[in-house]
């Protein structure tokens, strides 16, 4: 029986040796091409299903030998390189800003309105923190701040007077950005990461209205950051509950497993984190170049400010989307009227 | 308890495996990456200082902007470099090149945008308190040696191997040529391919032992060749020379 199996193999050897020469030039060549023609992508793919047979035929010949051993280590290989994600195209781009961020954000809507809440609330504690001890000051703001307020100037124009715009802009969307970003990530701890950001940012914001206040210089720090203010503390609420929303995929998973349903959350709000960067990236640039500027009026910020927050809400909420939709079919049954 | 492959199943059904990366492959990988962006980062800020001195630099306020940007520039090239490497690579970076590694997903494939840029924000985690200290622990305690932003991403980190292709292709050759019986063929080949791994008496032993089985003249002359002439005998039997 064993040498009859053993004469078995020896035939199928043979008979299939001819073919891994070129079999192995295509896995070579499939793993270092980062593009292909239909004649080379359908013969990597002949290739696979080839490796693959004969991988299950030498396992059953041959089972632990070295030739099921390479075998198995090349169709690995090429089995990587086939499967790809699909490149990304227009189309892919477009839906991607249509329907899949627009998507994301409706999914964690009623925890960002939390957040919010959050915010708000954390803001107003800060502020009645700061009117009652204004030495807890020292908490959350810099001694320089400090100093710079108690003589009358807002940290924001000195800082304006020592770099410029352009590099305001780009430390701005950085630290922003970071923001953004851990408390994307610190929601994995169950959201309680994401609860401290938001909870921390509300207070500091509070704590530094009141401070300003108390010196006459509350309404100057309320004209600066309202041009770039609202986009910017709704996207760390927003960040925040995509956070969440993965803290609470661990904790009550709607899959088989926990890891599986984290898995599956993150890759549903990847597609939020761009849409925060890219509001992130506007907001910087007005704070860098509108915000710290006197000359503009109060009025013109507060347009500026409402008329890109208008525009986010519009975006997040998917009306955009329909617009496009509407727009798009209006155009396909033109064709069809006239007719 | 770690796991030494990824088991990941073809288009056709037939199950592979892939060999997963430890630790050590991570971090020889993650440190080679790591030298580029920082190499890339101070060519930045090198040609911003050797602008500022350029004559068609004139004042205080031209150098000043030159310099700015140099460290924008440095400063973008260093932060993005991984993300940007990782996402124009398809996972295989010149770090993870080197390491002889590769980034897939739990299927095997090659993973997308979405689960690259996951796994690289969640290096905000992973890099504390300093020195990637919590990607460490967590790629040493998880069964697939994966740091918190693989696990989120559904990503692991597996060796590539360039020499399974040339391999097969060698075989393939030695099949056609040789008179071995296959499992005699599979064995010779096996070990001219670990031959330059062997320790050297280990490699004769092993060499002399298959010659006595396989070569009926070598059995009857007697063991007096060294490890090169054994070699050279051991390709005779597969008909051609081992191109290694």
């Amino acid at each position: 029986m064993a040498a009859n199996s053993e004469s078995d193999a020896a035939i199928w050897v043979r008979e299939h040796a001819s073919e891994w020469q070129a079999l192995a030039a295509d896995s070579a060549a499939a793993a270092q091409r980062s593009e292909a023609t239909v004649e080379e992508a359908l013969r990597t793919l002949r290739a696979y299903r080839i490796l693959a047979r004969h991988l299950a035929t030498v396992r059953e010949l041959m089972p632990g030998g070295v030739l099921t051993e390479i075998l198995e280590r090349t169709c690995a290989q090429l089995h990587t390189a086939v499967n790809r994600p699909p490149r990304l195209t227009r189309a892919r781009w477009a839906r991607l800003f249509r329907d899949d961020i627009p998507a994301a954000a409706a999914s964690v809507r009623v925890l960002t309105l939390w957040l919010a809440a959050l915010l708000v609330a954390s803001a107003m504690a800060g502020w009645w923190l700061i009117n009652t001890y204004p030495q807890l000051i020292s908490l959350i703001a810099s001694p320089k701040m400090i100093e710079g307020v108690e003589h009358g100037h807002l940290w924001t124009y000195q800082i304006l007077s020592i770099a410029p715009p352009a590099m305001l802009s780009a430390r701005i969307i950085e630290n922003n950005v970071m923001v953004v970003l851990a408390a994307f990530c610190f929601g994995i701890l169950f959201g309680l990461g994401a609860f401290y950001i938001v909870a921390f940012n509300g207070l500091s914001i509070g704590g530094l209205l009141a401070f300003t206040h108390r010196h006459g210089l509350g309404l100057e720090l309320l004209k600066f950051t309202l041009a770039h203010g609202f986009v910017e503390l709704s996207v760390i609420c927003l960040a925040a509950a995509a956070g969440t929303a993965l803290g609470e995929s661990v904790i009550r998973p709607q899959c088989a497993t926990r890891a599986e349903s984290l898995r599956r959350r993150a890759a549903e709000l990847a597609p939020l984190l761009l849409a925060c960067a890219l509001l992130l990236l506007g907001s910087g640039l007005i704070e860098g170049f509108i915000s710290p500027h006197p000359a503009i009026t109060l009025a013109a910020r507060l347009a500026i400010g409402l008329g890109y927050w208008a525009l986010m809400l519009l975006w997040l909420s998917g009306r955009l989307r329909i617009r496009a939709t509407r727009a798009r079919s209006a155009r396909m049954k033109l064709p069809l009227l006239r007719r | 308890m770690a796991e030494e492959t990824l088991s990941v199943r073809s288009l056709t059904g037939v199950e592979m495996t892939l060999p997963i990366a430890g630790p050590g492959t991570r971090c020889y990988g993650f440190l080679t990456d790591w030298m580029i962006r920082l190499l890339g980062a101070l060519i930045w800020l090198l040609i911003a200082s050797l602008l500022r001195l350029a004559p068609g630099i004139q004042g205080r306020s031209a150098a000043h902007t030159v310099w700015v940007g140099g460290i924008v520039l440095a400063l973008v090239t260093y932060f993005l470099y991984q993300p940007a490497a990782e996402i124009l690579t398809k996972g295989r970076t010149p770090g993870l090149r080197t390491a002889e590694a590769r980034i897939v997903t739990l299927e095997g494939t090659t993973p997308g945008i979405g689960a690259l840029v996951i796994r690289n924000v969640f290096r905000l985690i992973d890099c504390l308190p300093v020195f990637y200290v919590v990607g460490l622990v967590t790629c040493m305690l998880t069964p697939r040696r994966v740091r918190l932003g693989d696990i989120v991403a559904g990503t692991v980190m597996v060796r590539t191997d360039a020499g399974a292709g040339p391999a097969l292709d060698r075989l393939g050759v030695q099949a056609r040529r040789t008179r071995l019986p296959v499992e005699a063929l599979a064995l010779v080949h096996d070990l001219l391919e670990r031959w330059s791994t062997l320790e050297e008496t280990r490699r004769i032993e092993l060499a002399r032992s298959l010659l006595t089985e396989l070569d009926a003249e070598f059995a009857a002359r007697g063991t007096g060749l060294d490890g090169a002439a054994l070699r050279v005998r051991l390709e005779e039997l597969l008909g051609g020379e081992q191109r290694v």
